[in-house]
């Protein structure tokens, strides 16, 4: 039987893998862009399950507004992605370090 | 069930919207040289929506609070007072910024239209009554800013800064996000009300303090607090002044009103565990914020360190808990939002087409050049800085004042310590403006607008310094009852 805890365990190992991606990738932009869809899928996972488990729609419609707003985000990050490649010709995280101090 | 009467108390954000949509039609049918009609339209858009707001108000001094929309949406005192703070600091953005982006050649519709947008979204986090609506005015907040940054697209170092923006904003969503599903689902409602209830009967729930957990990660990420500041500098020098000058102020505020929904309304029965995080996050703030500003030789960076130390100052104020510290947290946080605009719009003053005010070097002697505009940037410096007479120093008063009856002496003993070495950096530019010789004799012009503006953004230090009273009492309305 598959309870409420598979599923936040599945949630949270998602989390970590994008949380991983995001800090451990040092060499491609779009992949730091494809760890943050990730986070906001387990995010939406533990929503679906924590919402089946209560029986409480509330969370699913979040879900909803999760899925929206992450397309939204996705469309702005891949003109910043491009923007960026036409200035800089690069997207490897490394270089990306003008900006320190 | 749903009436049409529960629209009247929306009629801000819907002003907002209407005119954010109407702007971006109109901006395609005007020429370059008619962009100004642009601006007059977004202040006006302002000024409608500060009417609307103060209209609901019918002559009473103070609102009832109101939940409208099931719960999504709250009108209080305190949503109100922060809006029509929201409403002058960007008034005071759009009046600063035109020549900035006219001699740059970023004049156009989309700053304001983006602005207003992020406005909206602030406006929707104020007045947040449950996670839903909180998420969502965040996004349109933070993905107006992203877009705002990236805005100069020839400038690499601006695309550079909006890239790390927008990674590390989406990661502190992300964090926020999955803090909010753990308390979903250990209060099963997004409801902040019925949050509260729920909490207040669930003593010690692991889900719980787990979802706290992240949020306060999160919160952290988006007010800019030390361990999670690494993206402050690196986005205020990348980006265009006028854009700086936008992320430094009023989503300061629209912050302070996500930290209280979900603290203070949503979470208070769990004080004792997020007191003990947010008082790590203000030491660390105090300390690096504060330090680390000595070592920077570009201003805008300066002034990006100088607001992770102001964080922990406003933290300082929330975490005590207690109505008298978030009445002075939010006090804090209105007086900041003026005082960083003012700073960033000398930046915006002292440089012209083709050359950048970034160095401290740039400042040398600007007494000589402008004695006028040095002037209000020593008001603005010594009221970041927290000298008397000027606001900010009541400013850190209050929250140590609240820190200490909150018994924690030694907190607000740091605090005055790290305020103290702090004031060094501002003084480092007093005295380069006043004891250093210029490099050019040329004076700095301004038009008149932007000289009336700034002149009294300077002066509001001074005189909010001396009469606190007034906005002390529209902060203490905010909190009763």
């Amino acid at each position: 039987m598959i309870g409420l805890n598979h599923f936040l365990v599945l949630g949270a190992v998602m989390f970590c893998i994008s949380v991983a991606g995001i800090f451990l990738n040092r060499k491609n932009v779009l992949i730091l862009l494809m760890a943050i869809e990730l986070m906001l899928l387990a995010v939406n996972m533990n929503f679906v399950a924590f919402s089946r488990f209560l029986g409480n729609t509330d969370g699913q419609v979040f879900v909803f507004f999760i899925l929206t707003v992450a397309a939204a985000e996705a469309a702005i990050g891949l003109a910043i992605l491009v923007v960026l490649f036409r200035n800089r010709e690069t997207i490897n995280v490394e270089e990306l370090d003008s900006l320190k101090g | 069930m749903f009436e049409a009467s529960e629209l009247i108390p929306l009629l801000p954000e819907m002003i907002v919207l209407t005119m954010a949509c109407v702007i971006l039609i109109v901006d395609l049918y005007i020429s370059d040289q008619r962009r100004g009609i642009i601006q007059i339209l977004s202040l006006a858009t302002l000024i409608f929506a500060a009417l609307a707001t103060l209209r609901v108000h019918d002559g009473e001094s103070i609102i009832e609070t109101q939940r409208l929309l099931s719960g999504t949406f709250v009108r209080d005192q305190m949503g109100d007072v922060l809006k029509l703070f929201v409403y002058l600091v960007m008034g005071m953005v759009f009046v600063y910024a035109k020549t900035y982006l006219r001699d740059r050649n970023l004049y156009k519709g989309e700053f304001f239209v983006l602005c207003l947008f992020g406005t909206l979204g602030m406006m929707v986090m104020i007045s947040a009554g449950s996670m839903l609506s909180l998420y969502l005015g965040l996004e349109l907040l933070a993905l107006s800013t992203y877009a705002l940054v990236a805005m100069d697209r020839n400038n690499p170092m601006a695309s550079e800064s909006a890239m790390k923006y927008f990674v590390l904003g989406a990661l502190a969503s992300g964090m926020l996000l999955y803090g909010m599903s753990m308390i979903y689902g250990a209060t099963g409602s997004l409801d902040l009300l019925a949050i509260q209830a729920s909490v207040a009967d669930a003593a010690d729930s692991v889900v719980l303090a787990f979802g706290l957990t992240f949020i306060v990660v999160g919160l952290a990420f988006k007010f800019g607090a030390v361990p999670f500041h690494m993206w402050v500098p690196d986005v205020y020098q990348g980006s265009p002044t006028a854009v700086t000058l936008f992320i430094s102020s009023a989503p300061k505020l629209a912050a302070f009103a996500l930290a209280i929904r979900l603290l203070s309304d949503g979470l208070i029965g769990q004080l004792q565990n997020w007191q003990l995080m947010l008082v790590l996050l203000s030491v660390a703030s105090l300390a690096i914020g504060n330090v680390v500003a000595i070592a920077q030789t570009n201003i805008k960076r300066m002034l990006a360190y100088s607001t992770v130390s102001h964080v922990g100052f406003i933290f300082l104020g929330i975490l005590a808990g207690t109505e008298a510290g978030f009445e002075a947290a939010m006090f804090y946080a209105i007086v900041y939002s003026m005082m960083s605009v003012g700073a960033f719009a000398v930046v915006i003053v002292v440089s012209r087409a083709g050359f950048e005010a970034e160095n401290l070097e740039d400042y040398k002697g600007l007494a000589q050049r402008s004695p006028w505009l040095a002037l209000m940037m020593m008001m603005i410096l010594a009221s970041l800085a927290g000298f008397p007479p000027f606001v900010g120093f009541f400013a850190k008063l209050q929250v140590v004042k609240a820190a200490v009856e909150a018994d924690l002496v030694w907190l607000a003993v740091v605090s005055v310590v790290f305020a103290v070495i702090g004031a060094f950096y501002y003084l480092r530019v007093i005295k380069l403006m006043y004891m250093d010789e210029p490099d050019t004799p040329e004076p700095v012009t301004t038009g008149s607008d932007v000289g009336a503006v700034l002149s009294a953004n300077g002066l509001v230090q001074l005189a909010l310094g001396i009469f606190p009273g007034p906005l002390i009492a529209l902060c203490a309305a905010a909190f009763q009852g």
